[in-house]
């Protein structure tokens, strides 16, 4: 009992000297940082920055986001609102509809009614309040199309809550606007 | 003209020269602090104020004389505007009798060793009166911290002095310093390799420091007893606790590493280089270390060090006396 007892003290204060190696070894390795102003880093995949739309494939001006609103209930920080204007767009075209009527209803499916006139949510700003957010990545999960993803906008800086009220709408359009006069 | 005697002028040259000493100390061990903590965590520390970050310790030096006294309501003002002052004088006494060089020393008394003891000894009192005065629950936990710290360590302290004094025979620092020699193996810290590493743990607790950092624990009681000091007043703890560094390496340096005496020359350059040797490490362990629990601390002092020393203490009288 008394031999292990010396024994552990004998390990552990070899342990002490271990560590004093380990910082000792990083204190001589080369820095992990940099020197932010001067130099950036690129290595940002896996980055969290706070939440943006993500524009169709073939469209880049117009998102994915189908203005549902779920991802405006689901946050804890309430810090999504949705602008929607909802538009009742003319039914679809007359034509299709005939030659629907004139088919023959073979399948038992049931149609949609075609008459009453649609009427379509459409985004007028998604406005994203960053001062609460807590980037529990709630709104990107629940969305049902996948039309929300973390962005990689690591240099956010400013000098007013004011500047962190966001509107990804017009942000994404910006975006795709200079994406666009890149190419 | 007034007749002033010899040894006051000399102490009161030597008090200036120590004060611009522990003012300039100060600013060189924050940066150095800093430095290390930023290259042990593979950072640069700090960089942009000056090539290096290195007017970084003056630039928080004004922050610091800058800012507004503050004194916390139900504070007692006479005494919590006395700790740090009572905090940081004794630090400067500290430095009459060390010997910096051969030739190189303020009081050349014979008590020397005596006088350190007793006036590193006082600052227990300041942070006790800090804790207390502050009418804040952290300072008083603080302070409570620091004195059973203090009180427990101080005895493991003076009983690995003891057997320095028996091997060179005086209390007196610069005799200590001349009766090692200029090499390495005549040092006492090869008579007394245990002693050493007891004072050297006993030194890390009685000045505070990481991993015995216990009164300021910052991450359990904000700042410990100086929670409540702004400006100047938690300045001058800060500096008092640098001073103290200096102090207690000062010590280690004299009593087990040869002092001012060093290979080929000897002389203050041996002694500085001895100093930030031990200080550096001591920066090195507290950059390693996790904080100990209290518990732990006050185990390691009664059921370890004192024991050990009390052994160490006797075997060197058992072989003296032989």
């Amino acid at each position: 009992m008394m031999v292990k007892k010396i024994k552990q003290t004998f390990t552990d204060l070899w342990s002490l000297v271990v560590g004093l190696k380990v910082t000792g070894k990083n204190f001589f390795q080369p820095q992990l940082t940099v020197h932010y102003p001067r130099e950036t880093v690129d290595t940002l995949d896996g980055y969290r920055g706070h939440v943006e739309l993500v524009p169709k494939k073939n469209d880049p001006f117009n998102p994915i986001c189908i203005a549902c609103g779920t991802c405006a209930k689901i946050c804890p920080s309430n810090c999504i609102t949705l602008h929607v204007k909802k538009v009742t767009e003319p039914a679809p075209s007359a034509k299709k509809e005939d030659s629907a009527s004139q088919e023959p209803v073979q399948n038992n499916q049931k149609a949609a009614s075609p008459k009453k006139p649609k009427t379509k949510r459409v985004l007028e700003a998604f406005e994203l309040n960053y001062n609460y957010c807590s980037l529990c990545g709630l709104c990107a999960q629940s969305c049902p199309l996948g039309g929300l993803r973390f962005s990689k906008n690591v240099y956010l800086a400013g000098v007013s809550p004011k500047e962190f009220e966001i509107d990804l709408l017009a942000r994404m359009r910006s975006q795709s606007q200079i994406a666009k006069e890149e190419n | 003209m007034i007749n002033l005697p010899m040894p006051l002028i000399q102490i009161l040259i030597g008090l200036v020269a120590i004060l611009a000493f522990v003012g300039l100390n100060g600013l060189v061990l924050v940066y150095l602090e800093r430095k290390i903590a930023g290259h042990v965590q593979r950072r640069p520390g700090p960089f942009e104020v000056g090539p290096h970050g290195i007017l970084q310790p003056l630039a928080d030096a004004v922050k610091l004389v800058g800012k507004q006294l503050i004194t916390p309501k139900g504070a007692d003002a006479v005494l919590y505007w006395a700790a740090p002052i009572i905090s940081f004088a004794p630090a400067i006494v500290c430095f009459l009798p060390i010997p910096f060089g051969p030739t190189l020393t303020n009081i050349n008394i014979n008590a020397g060793l005596v006088l350190i003891l007793a006036f590193t000894g006082l600052n227990v009192l300041a942070l006790c009166l800090a804790g207390w005065s502050s009418q804040n629950k952290w300072s008083l936990l603080g302070a409570a911290r620091d004195i059973s710290q203090s009180v427990a360590y101080e005895i493991p302290l003076l009983l690995s002095i003891l057997p320095i004094m028996m091997l060179s025979g005086s209390l007196n620092l610069y005799e200590i310093s001349t009766s090692q020699g200029a090499w390495p193996w005549q040092w006492y810290i090869v008579y007394q390799p245990l002693a050493f590493i007891i004072f050297f743990v006993c030194i890390l607790a009685e000045t505070n420091r990481a991993p015995f950092d216990l009164p300021e624990a910052e991450s359990e009681l904000t700042a410990g007893f100086h929670t409540e000091y702004s400006g100047m007043g938690f300045g001058l703890f800060f500096l008092a606790e640098y001073s103290y560094m200096i102090v207690a390496c000062a010590m280690a340096s004299i009593l087990f590493l040869g002092g001012f005496n060093g290979p080929l020359a000897s002389g203050w350059w041996w002694f500085l280089l001895k100093v930030y040797a031990l200080l550096i490490v001591m920066m090195w362990l507290r950059w390693t270390y996790p904080r100990v629990r209290f518990d732990q601390l006050l185990n390691i002092c009664w059921k370890w060090l004192i024991p050990l020393s009390l052994v160490n203490l006797l075997f060197t009288a058992l072989v003296i006396k032989l």
